[in-house]
């Protein structure tokens, strides 16, 4: 584990050390107004994210993470709305933000990394200047020295010959070459916190495990925090510091990494970790969980996992709270799986 | 870029083979193509000048040696050449041509844009309930209204003719004094209506369809300012389909000018075309015919070119191939 | 263009929640709404496309009924005095009755002229429409069944003929085949056929490919029953819009051409040759001649385009809401 964070980890037991961190989402709530009632894509949100930390947030399609992304960044268009909660990204609430205070944080301070990259980037602008276009809004710098500044970004995340790769336009390149191009831009305003979105998905497994590892060193390197979207929870295993797995726009259990992985305490968490192939014997049935995914609209009150829960009974009619059974252990859930964390 | 070429040309050998065959055999080519007031001796020797005694596929060959040298025949009303009369009205016609066409981008792409991106707002319903009203109303019309409007009622702008003209960089054009541009004025308008009506709505329809892709959402999420994201991102994406559309609209309003020159007086080949119809003057006809032809198939070819430099999709395609 | 412009686009992620477990109230409800009680409400939810549609019905019934409502029948001479010419809308005739429209040089009075003509208009326009539909339909679901070469080649034609503008195919067919009502349907029809031709070609070729084409071609059932019975069908929703928008283009072209001069003649006069008829009168103030069966031409034209509108928005599938 990144020994940073150990220390970090430490010293925030301690209330006077407490560092700032640099995001911290509390009681976030993103509804959509559609015509078949209200969707609550984000419903009762709260993380923290410290300097030079990744942040996993896992879950299935559907369960609100990307929202959760896209509100911290004011994107959230009608029939959207962020409803309550608030969004504290080195002490400033974003939520009550004007739009023009948003605008320059967005792409300087904090950045986000899409999901696609060949419908992230224009097609008919090159690359060049779509990444010189990303400097130019921030800072006062001509031309020349933002196209260094980019070169250097290409660089740094791997490409190849980075002077052809400005000037070629987005279909020239493969997907994994445009996914690092839209790290570079990321990275190119130097901010203190990055969300990206499933940015792996829709590549070949082995660019993911380099993307990954690059995108790990480079947070290391320069101090960016990080949240990392995604409903691979291999993906995050070997990357986040701390994970946070959300349920049906709820997060149900945060702690950090090794913790989660290895002793789950939600009955959705130990679903999914025992449904990858490798944790099951060759042979056996794949484990799954059963039932599908939740409606979003008219989700029944209480808690929304309890009808494919093993454990679920009437207490779980009422939804639970989240409570901290450790510090930075959070479980959202009326019987977790206590027994795993006696030791 | 050579297969377009024969294409284009393939294409204006069928037009010329339709054309030829539409008068000649459609048609009586003795009274097509000789004055009917001449007499009988006339007629003859004309007959057997023009070759029509001759079986078909000779008349049809004499038809494209003449073309290829230019010669048309003569018109009958004037006596010129008709290919001479053609070039003669041609500028005033491109003129009007030219200024529609500035019209409707500059009018139709910021108000299509405009609708585009507030599709709800008051402003944007008025400008597509306009939009449909520019395009049901037959050219004509506005013509008439815009005549007695501005012209007969509050008397701002004359409604007849072809202003002065000067000469700038080797061009003779109305363009460049005051009159001529007063005078270019209502007709252009009346020309350009169909037109603004048609860009608006490619524009608002690109618009609304481009707003909602990932990499405007992206651009926000790079924290550019609307302006930016709007003047480069939207609009070079937009401006493929409408600028390729415009291209080959350009063609039409060549042929609607038909309709604007007879209503406004304005000495263009449209009304010559009109003209000649009503007195049966053929050899113009058929010349008007065959030039709007080749003009269209140019067009055409421009426009693919022009597409190709706009879509670096496109153009590195072709290039590979 | 602010912020909120980009904003208003709908967030694409709303369309990320799951699908909904259908139950069964869901499927009772389906079956009760059929397709075209869906269809009928909601093309009527647009106020504007519901006054078009009464406006064009009042249109319709009033024209047929012209004989019957009209104080005079403008084309009988012996009624028309040319006493009671050029006379102001809301004038007594000679006969006495008043001319609430006026009269025009002749002595006809306009709301007579009016409805007979829009008679003509409208004879004339759907009549070319309906042939070119037949026409258009025919060739294009042919060619979209027999595939290969013919269906290339017929393409090719379509395609070329598409690239000019339907009022210069057709004002070429006039100065070629001359006057008269069945010589510009003739023309008409030729300028617009190729148009539908590619719609139900574009539709067949969807369906084609679908799996109750092989189903009824292994029944046995003959290659026209196959295309006329099973794939038609379900082009007829592009085709229904398509149509009726080309007719107002068709009724549009007529009128444009019958003002030229080179349309109808002067005894079938449509609303066109109204218009042409009274253009002479407009600088000396006497507009009312041109500008009431403009008017009429408007009402139609632009009543037919709304209808059109809202057709094409509710059976869009893209646009399903």
């Amino acid at each position: 584990m990144n020994p940073v964070v150990e220390a970090m980890e430490v010293t925030s037991n301690q209330p006077e050390n407490r560092i700032l961190p640099t995001l911290e989402v509390e009681h976030l709530k993103t509804h959509f107004l559609t015509r078949a009632g209200a969707v609550k894509a984000v419903d009762d949100v709260s993380f923290y994210v410290n300097p030079g930390e990744i942040l996993g947030l896992a879950g299935e399609s559907g369960s609100g993470k990307s929202i959760t992304g896209f509100s911290i960044l004011g994107l959230i268009d009608p029939p959207g709305k962020v409803v309550s909660g608030a969004i504290r990204f080195k002490g400033e609430d974003l939520v009550t933000a004007p739009p023009e205070r948003l605008r320059d944080l967005r792409g300087n301070r904090i950045a986000m990394i899409f999901q696609d990259p060949m419908m992230t980037l224009n097609p008919v602008l090159r690359i060049d200047t779509q990444m010189i276009e990303a400097v130019q809004a921030h800072r006062r710098m001509d031309r020349k020295s933002a196209r260094q500044l980019a070169y250097d970004a290409l660089e740094m995340v791997g490409i190849p010959a980075p002077a052809e790769r400005l000037n070629a336009y987005p279909h020239q390149l493969s997907g994994g070459m445009r996914q690092r191009v839209a790290i570079a831009i990321a990275f190119l305003n130097e901010p203190d916190l990055i969300i990206a979105d499933e940015p792996t998905t829709a590549l070949d497994v082995t660019i993911q495990a380099q993307i990954l590892h690059e995108a790990q060193a480079l947070c290391k390197r320069t101090g960016t925090a990080m949240i990392w979207i995604t409903h691979d929870l291999a993906v995050v295993a070997g990357l986040a510091d701390r994970i946070a797995v959300m349920y049906a726009g709820r997060i149900v259990e945060t702690g950090l990494t090794d913790d989660v992985i290895d002793r789950p305490l939600h009955p959705y968490s130990v679903g999914l970790l025992g449904s990858v192939p490798s944790a099951n014997k060759r042979g056996e049935r794949l484990q799954q969980i059963p039932g599908m995914t939740p409606n979003m609209i008219g989700l029944p009150p209480g808690c929304a996992f309890k009808a494919r829960c093993p454990r679920g009974d009437d207490v779980c009619d009422l939804a639970p709270e989240v409570s901290e059974l450790l510090p930075g252990r959070q479980i959202r859930c009326h019987h977790p799986h206590l027994e795993e964390v006696s030791a | 870029m050579i297969r377009r070429l024969l294409q284009s040309a393939i294409v204006i050998l069928a037009m010329s083979a339709i054309v030829f065959f539409g008068v000649n055999v459609v048609g009586d080519p003795v009274h097509m193509l000789i004055n009917p007031e001449a007499d009988q001796e006339d007629i003859e020797a004309t007959i057997r000048a023009l070759g029509l005694d001759r079986p078909i596929s000779e008349q049809y060959w004499f038809f494209l040696k003449g073309i290829w040298s230019g010669d048309f025949g003569k018109s009958f009303i004037f006596g010129q050449p008709a290919l001479q009369l053609i070039l003669q009205r041609m500028p005033a016609t491109m003129e009007l041509a030219f200024a529609a066409l500035f019209l409707a981008i500059f009018i139709g792409i910021p108000l299509g844009l405009y609708a585009g991106l507030k599709p709800e707002s008051k402003a944007s319903r008025g400008i597509m309930a306009v939009s449909i009203l520019g395009f049901s109303l037959p050219t004509f019309w506005v013509g008439l209204v815009m005549i007695i409007v501005f012209a007969v009622e509050l008397g701002w702008l004359p409604s007849t003719g072809r202003g002065d003209t000067a000469t700038f960089l080797g061009m003779t054009s109305s363009f460049f004094t005051l009159d001529g541009l007063a005078h270019l004025c209502l007709p252009a308008f009346n020309l350009a209506l169909l037109k603004i009506s048609l860009v608006i709505r490619l524009t608002r329809a690109g618009t609304r369809e481009a707003v909602h892709q990932d990499y405007i959402k992206f651009a926000r999420a790079k924290g550019l300012s609307d302006r930016r994201i709007i003047g480069v991102h939207l609009l070079k994406n937009i401006l493929i389909p409408v600028v390729t559309v415009l291209g080959l609209e350009f063609g039409s309003l060549i042929a609607f000018s038909v309709v604007t020159e007879t209503i406004f007086a304005w000495p263009g080949m449209g009304k010559l075309l009109i003209e000649s119809i009503l007195v049966l003057d053929r050899p113009v006809i058929v010349a008007y015919l065959m030039i709007i032809v080749a003009l269209f198939v140019v067009i055409n070819l421009v426009v693919d070119i022009v597409y190709s430099l706009l879509d670096p999709r496109v153009r590195l395609r072709d290039q590979g191939a | 263009m602010t912020a909120e412009s980009i904003q208003q686009a709908p967030d694409r992620d709303a369309e990320r929640p799951v699908m909904p477990v259908p139950t069964e109230a869901d499927e009772t409800a389906a079956a009760v709404e059929t397709p075209f009680r869906r269809f009928v409400s909601e093309f009527l939810e647009s106020r504007l496309a519901m006054g078009a549609v009464f406006t064009l019905g009042a249109i319709i019934l009033a024209s047929i009924l012209a004989p019957w409502i009209t104080p005079q029948n403008p084309y009988d001479l012996a009624q028309v005095d040319i006493l009671d010419g050029r006379l102001p809308p809301g004038s007594e005739a000679f006969s006495d009755y008043t001319m609430w429209l006026g009269s025009d040089g002749a002595g006809r009075d306009l709301y007579s002229a009016i409805l007979f003509g829009l008679r003509i208009s409208l004879v004339v326009g759907v009549s070319s429409a309906l042939i070119a539909i037949a026409v258009g339909m025919s060739v294009g679901l042919l060619a979209a069944y027999v595939g290969g070469r013919v269906e290339s080649i017929v393409m090719r034609i379509v395609d070329l003929q598409l690239s000019f503008p339907a009022a210069l195919v057709a004002l070429m067919l006039v100065a070629l085949l001359g006057k008269g009502i069945d010589k510009i349907i003739l023309a008409l029809v030729v300028a617009q056929w190729a148009y539908y031709a590619r719609t139900v070609r574009g539709s067949a070729l969807v369906e084609r490919s679908k799996e109750y084409v092989e189903a009824a071609s292994s029944l046995g059932l003959s290659h026209a029953r196959i295309m006329f019975r099973h794939i038609l069908p379900n082009c007829l929703a592009p085709l229904i819009v398509v149509g009726t928008i080309q007719t107002a283009h068709a009724i549009a072209l007529e009128a444009t051409l019958s003002f030229l001069g080179v349309g109808l003649p002067q005894t079938e006069p449509s609303l066109g040759v109204l218009i042409a008829n009274g253009f002479e009168y407009m600088l000396s103030g006497k507009y009312w001649i041109s500008i009431f069966p403009g008017i009429a031409l408007l009402i139609t034209i632009v009543s037919i385009n709304l209808v059109g509108d809202q057709l094409r928005d509710v059976l869009n599938p893209r646009l399903k809401r």
